[in-house]
């Protein structure tokens, strides 16, 4: 089976800062993969690389089996789309939610505007009754569903997803990580997730890469981590912060 | 456990175009020197609450209580001078992101000894090894180096330790944290509540902590004042957090992803209208 994303030795170099050293990973068809990492691990640029938004210096990035070059052609838009981490800075303010969604479908030459956007409202859970408001009338949730919306309309086959729900309330993050599950069960999309937060991947991925300094610390599936079977001490590390604060033990001096 | 802090039906209500909105609905607690964590998702007025006790509502808001008292001093009948004067001195404050909260154009060390020579009169050579033996109390190994950076060269977790450094640096007895650690990566969040824990203990004050993460708090603080719609609708010992009776911190602890846990789709919070009533 040809691999979804199969990236390889992949170096991202920002003036002379190397934000990524030499990272390679392969996602299959329908799987859901996570990157977990501090700030500053590369786990965002990586993503960011296979998008286009990133200068990559070596190695090669293939989407369904095709090596992509240095621009990105609008077949490649299709196939693969991004969601941010930040709701209320990827929407554009002056645009109503109608004009959101209709933009991708026109630049892509889609015919059938009308039934594409209510269906895509619909999907994310949002309703007509959405569509001619602004961003700033709506939620940080609601704002995510509709940048969630405006990436599968047009019925990309992999979704990259940059903190998805990290700018998010923990109800409303809930909401948004089932949506994205239905989403995924429901149109057999590949997911590839950034996440600071190991519960959050953990939760949504099969398999996932823990990275530090933009290079990869280790690899595990969802089921390794819960049962806490890592050979890393920065993975070990990470599983401990997340389990919140524990007050050292007061010793007598 | 003497009362530091007593607040009574504390309730702030901004004017808008559209009518009032009241952010804080007849909040009332009190606090001896200890930990109380103020937890709530956004809007619930738990920032509010903690802006309301330092003195930082905007003008055009109407703060009411029946009693809003700090170690004997009416905080509603204090001018504004007296105010100031409590402001940084008595009572801190540490903010969210130290990206916004620091002042960009000033080094690092200048800003805490401007904070210090507000309140105390003390000379620059003084306030100057005040300043530096603060930031070895928040664990910054080189402060001779940090004191002459400005926070653009610092990381985030550094950033935030000259802030704590620059609040407790006057002493104070009442420290509010506002979301001290949500900008920070989890590792690095841990290193500053320690930091934070140690201070408050050894130098004895009483702290709020305001945050959204009912987890966090719960396994920070002694106490936990969970809050929904401008209002306080439970009061739990954090070490009690999991026999909480009210739905929606019930709600709240289990919405979240767990390591281990297989639920899915995960629960999410059904919000029901009387919550905020």
């Amino acid at each position: 089976m040809t691999p979804s994303l199969k990236i390889d030795n992949l170096e991202v170099t920002f003036n002379r800062f190397r934000a990524l050293r030499g990272v390679s990973l392969e996602v299959v068809p329908g799987e859901s993969f996570g990157l977990v990492g501090e700030s500053g691990s590369g786990k965002s640029t990586l993503l960011r690389a296979v998008a286009g938004l990133a200068p990559v210096t070596a190695g090669t990035i293939e989407v369904n089996g095709n090596l992509l070059g240095a621009s990105r052609t609008k077949a490649f838009y299709r196939e693969v789309q991004m969601v941010f981490q930040d709701p209320y800075g990827s929407l554009h303010p002056r645009q109503t939610v109608d004009r959101l969604l209709l933009e991708p479908l026109a630049v892509h030459g889609f015919g059938d505007i009308e039934r594409r956007i209510l269906r895509a409202l619909d999907e994310v859970g949002l309703g007509s009754s959405f569509r001619f408001r602004y961003s700033h009338q709506l939620s940080g949730g609601q704002r995510q569903r509709v940048a969630i919306a405006r990436a599968l309309i047009l019925e990309p086959s992999i979704l990259l997803l940059d903190e998805p729900t990290s700018a998010l309330d923990a109800s409303v993050q809930a909401e948004v990580l089932n949506l994205l599950e239905k989403i995924r069960r429901d149109r057999k999309l590949t997911f590839v997730m950034v996440s600071h937060d190991l519960a959050v991947v953990t939760h949504m991925c099969d398999r996932l890469m823990v990275m530090q300094h933009g290079a990869e610390v280790e690899r595990l599936t969802a089921s390794e981590l819960a049962r806490r079977h890592v050979t890393q001490d920065y993975t070990r590390n990470l599983l401990v912060a997340s389990q919140g604060f524990v007050r050292p033990v007061v010793q007598n001096a | 456990m003497s009362t530091m802090l007593t607040v009574d039906d504390l309730r702030v209500t901004f004017p808008t175009r559209t009518g009032a909105v009241n952010a804080v609905r007849g909040v009332s607690f009190t606090l001896g020197r200890e930990r109380l964590g103020i937890v709530g998702e956004s809007g619930s007025g738990k920032s509010q609450t903690g802006r309301a006790i330092m003195g930082l509502t905007p003008p055009h808001a109407t703060i009411t209580a029946k009693t809003l008292n700090f170690d004997g001093i009416d905080l509603l009948e204090t001018s504004v001078k007296e105010r100031r004067a409590l402001r940084g001195n008595r009572i801190s404050m540490i903010l969210q992101d130290p990206k916004y909260s620091l002042n960009p154009v000033m080094s690092i060390g200048r800003q805490i000894v401007e904070t210090l020579r507000t309140h105390e009169k003390v000379s620059k050579r003084e306030a100057r090894r005040r300043a530096l033996d603060m930031l070895a109390a928040v664990q910054i190994r080189d402060p001779e180096r940090v004191y002459d950076l400005h926070p653009h060269e610092v990381s985030g977790g550094m950033g935030q330790r000259a802030m704590i450094a620059m609040m407790l640096i006057t002493g104070p007895e009442l420290l509010i944290a506002d979301e001290p650690t949500s900008a920070l990566d989890v590792t690095v969040q841990l290193d500053v509540l320690g930091i934070l824990d140690n201070l408050v203990r050894d130098r004895g004050m009483g702290l709020i902590f305001i945050s959204h993460d009912l987890r966090l708090v719960s396994s920070f603080c002694d106490r936990v004042i969970v809050m929904y719609a401008g209002r306080i609708v439970e009061e739990i010992a954090a070490t009690d957090l999991r026999n909480a009776k009210h739905p929606y911190t019930q709600g709240l602890l289990n919405c979240m992803p767990e390591i281990g846990a297989d639920r899915h789709p995960l629960p999410t919070l059904d919000r029901k209208p009387e919550w905020a009533a």
